[in-house]
């Protein structure tokens, strides 16, 4: 009897058993943009295409020129920022960044913030000089 | 004659798992050097902004050069038909394909961003050497292979004559190849110029057939395997022989350069400067590497004799290592022309000579692609038939006389 | 997974579309207007189109008017792309693995002794070897003439900087951490002076430019027969260093 239903009620019981804990699991805690309510494109969009629209605009922008502010990374931050008690926004260094949310919960690990700054520009630069 | 007889090597001496064991540690040492070079950054080595390329490239060009020279041993069968080079063709080959491989990740773990390799190796900028590298380097091992399978399958041997010429023709135009990553540097005074290409096949023989006879000699005393006489003196022959051809486009380049003005003061800087790379290049390179050897390979006393085979062997090593390193570290040492005839000065150390010190790191990932090159061949030679059971003069020459010698 | 990659492509696309018509009739809004105001944007490309060959950017340095011990170009640069005085990184790097975009050249004639001081960069070379020796296409020329790394692609082989005749390269020796937002720079990779693409892309003056207290270092588009810099170029005398390498070179000097 046991050796014939063993398994299988072994199986029913593990499931059973893990059924709350896979519910429980817990979902990445995804910070909300400081400011407006619609992103560049829809949500679920964003969501499953933000890494294309950017490596995009990334080679429109070194190679092309072509600066369009939608889609750019630096755009991103306009809106997807998080303080720190001082009221600072937080690097990518740090685990509560908008960014990391998500991929320290996918443990997907992005190459940007070796070269590029992840957070929103200080100030607007300067208009000094204009092209001949 | 009866054809040659192959047999893996037996490897279960304590010697044989020793040998192993400190390859294995050196290629440890190689590799976490690696990782502690891209950890922290490059500033952790003697390379810097002015000499770009520093002791990891002196260890990969050698390799890579001596690479293509190691399969000479092969060609000088297949190729110019030496029978009695036949029966050391698939060391030849095996040895090529170490070489490279340990050349290339040297290479490869040196550069800043190597966990991008594959990404560039999708987007080839065919107006590059460098790229046009990257297909000879990966097809020579393509080619190497098959050439080994026409030697080590009977239903490939068919095809050895033509896989032995075809390997031999991509090998010259990969040592082109490596020649032209200096030959086409307009920039520098001490490259620029269309003899580094050949100059690099010469120099490429006889790297190649030096380690081919290091490696050879210590497998046969390792094994307590016969090697006859004449075998070492056809070796240290043909090495002498080499050993004079790169030579000659040693003293070719420097005389076209001594001769044009422009070209003088970088000379004086290479061949007679208080500096350490014209104390490379002369007692380095032009008596240990060169003088030596051919004395070696040409006096009686020194015939016949697995030792001073060796010792050649050894030295034109060490002087071929001399002689890259003067060629990239010295070449690159040599301020760079911005106007010429003009003394030039700036913070970015314009005008001046750059002192280099290698660090531990960058030498040990050097090292560390010796240790694999070494590593490949020896479990090689334990797993497949590379080796003959006998290197005997009546077994390898088919008009060999026991009174000859 | 092909599927829907081809549809992300589709309806970026299609954003791209819609964008172009958005930006056009804006344009089209902005020559009706005219004005004086509209002059500069006009000038400066819109932000969605590609740079170019009709133009060709460069430099025109006037060597005689270049102070001994002014390095105020030097500064503008650090402080605009965030090296050297314009940085907290590269702490442990040595003087000779810092990165140096610009900077300042003395120049002495061996036998009558003259001095000339002048700043030397990237020569935005027409025929750049940076560009031909870099195995993946990192080293890149833009079609209005601008060279530089596009560090996504960079590998840090440093073949460039064996190939750049005038030291213009540098790489990176240690993590950064301090970059401008417009300039993104970081370890393993090479880079060097872009012209300030960043600024030249809104239609400003690169930074060196409009640092010079003598205004000794012109910028403009060469291909432009009415620029300053064309009509310059075209009735006064100018080098190109290492001229005799033929690269064309977009920066040129005088007094030298």
């Amino acid at each position: 009897m046991v050796k014939r239903y063993g398994f299988p009620l072994l199986m029913i019981l593990l499931l059973t058993a893990g059924a709350p804990a896979l519910a429980a699991t817990p979902l990445p805690d995804i910070p909300k943009a400081i400011k407006g309510e619609q992103c560049v494109e829809d949500t679920g969009f964003m969501r499953r295409n933000h890494m294309t629209l950017l490596e995009h605009q990334r080679d429109d922008t070194v190679q092309r020129g072509i600066r369009s502010k939608k889609h750019s990374l630096k755009h991103c931050f306009t809106c997807h920022v998080v303080k720190d008690d001082d009221g600072q926004p937080v690097t990518a260094e740090d685990p509560r960044h908008f960014c990391r949310a998500c991929h320290d919960y996918a443990a997907v690990q992005v190459d940007c913030w070796q070269c590029h700054v992840s957070t929103p520009e200080p100030s607007a630069t300067s208009v000094k000089g204009v092209q001949p | 004659m009866k054809p040659t007889t192959f047999r893996e090597i037996s490897g279960d001496s304590t010697g044989y798992w020793a040998l192993l064991g400190l390859l294995g540690l050196i290629i440890a040492a190689g590799l976490g050097a690696a990782w502690y070079m891209e950890h922290n950054g490059h500033w952790v080595t003697g390379m810097n902004n002015q000499i770009v390329w520093g002791m990891p490239h002196v260890f990969a060009v050698f390799l890579i050069v001596a690479a293509s020279g190691a399969l000479n041993v092969a060609s000088m069968a297949s190729v110019f038909g030496r029978t009695a080079f036949k029966p050391l063709s698939r060391l030849s080959g095996l040895l090529a394909i170490a070489l490279l491989a340990g050349g290339l990740m040297v290479l490869v773990l040196d550069l800043g961003r190597p966990d991008r390799l594959i990404m560039a190796m999708m987007n080839l900028n065919f107006m590059s050497i460098f790229a046009w590298n990257i297909i000879l380097y990966n097809g020579f091992f393509v080619i190497v292979a098959v050439y080994l399978w026409t030697l080590m399958e009977r239903r490939g041997n068919r095809f050895t004559k033509s896989a032995g010429l075809f390997a031999f023709l991509w090998r010259l135009i990969l040592t082109l190849g490596t020649g032209s990553i200096f030959g086409f540097l307009v920039a520098r005074q001490a490259y620029d110029a269309a003899i580094m290409a050949p100059l690099f096949i010469a120099l490429s023989l006889s790297f190649g057939l030096a380690i081919f006879m290091l490696v050879l000699f210590a497998s046969y005393r390792g094994c307590g395997r016969p090697l006859g006489d004449d075998m070492i003196i056809r070796m240290q022959r043909l090495l002498g022989l080499f050993v004079v051809a790169a030579l000659l486009f040693v003293i070719a380049y420097h005389l076209t350069n001594l001769y044009a003005a422009e070209h003088r003061d970088v000379e004086r800087f290479i061949l007679d400067g208080n500096n350490v790379y014209s104390g490379l290049f002369w007692v380095g390179y032009v008596l240990l590497g060169s003088l030596i050897p051919m004395a070696i390979a040409w006096f009686a006393p020194f015939r016949a004799s697995l030792g001073w085979a060796s010792t050649a062997a050894v030295l034109v090593v060490t002087g071929g290592m001399a002689m890259i390193y003067v060629i990239i570290i010295g070449g690159q040492a040599y301020p760079l022309q911005l106007f010429p005839g003009k003394e030039v000065s700036s913070s970015f150390f314009d005008g001046v000579v750059s002192p280099y010190t290698p660090s531990l790191a960058e030498t040990l990932l050097g090292i560390g692609g010796v240790g694999v090159a070494l590593a490949i061949v020896v479990v090689g030679i334990r797993l497949l038939k590379f080796l003959p059971l006998s290197l005997e003069d009546a077994k390898v020459d088919p008009h060999y006389k026991a009174d000859k010698v | 997974m092909s599927n829907k990659k081809a549809m992300s492509g589709n309806q970026i696309d299609r954003y791209r579309r819609r964008f172009l018509a958005q930006s056009a009739a804006i344009a089209g809004a902005a020559t009706l207007g005219g004005g004086l105001v509209l002059t500069r944007v006009a000038h400066a490309r819109p932000a969605d189109q590609a740079v170019n060959s009709d133009k060709r950017w460069g430099l025109l340095i006037d060597a005689g008017k270049c102070a001994n011990d002014c390095d105020e170009c030097v500064k503008a640069c650090e402080m605009e792309h965030g090296w050297g005085r314009g940085s907290s990184d590269e702490q442990h790097s040595s003087p000779e693995q810092k990165a140096q975009w610009i900077r300042k050249v003395t120049v002495r004639d061996r036998t009558t002794g003259h001095e000339t001081s002048l700043p030397m960069m990237c020569q935005h070379c027409a025929y750049p070897p940076c560009v031909d020796v870099c195995p993946t296409g990192a080293s890149m020329k833009r079609d209005d003439g601008i060279v530089q790394v596009d560090k996504h692609r960079c590998i840090g082989c440093r073949y460039c900087m064996m190939a750049c005749p005038y030291k213009a390269r540098s790489f990176i020796h240690e993590d950064l951490h301090a970059q401008k937002t417009e300039s993104p720079r970081g370890k393993g990779t090479v880079e060097s002076c872009n012209l300030c693409v960043n600024r030249v892309d809104r239609g400003e003056n690169p930074a060196c430019a409009d640092a010079c207290p003598e205004k000794a270092i012109l910028f403009g588009d060469l291909k432009d027969a009415n620029s300053e810099i064309a009509r310059r170029l075209a009735s006064e005398p100018s080098t190109e260093i290492r001229g005799d390498l033929r690269l064309d070179l977009g920066v040129r000097y005088q007094g030298i």
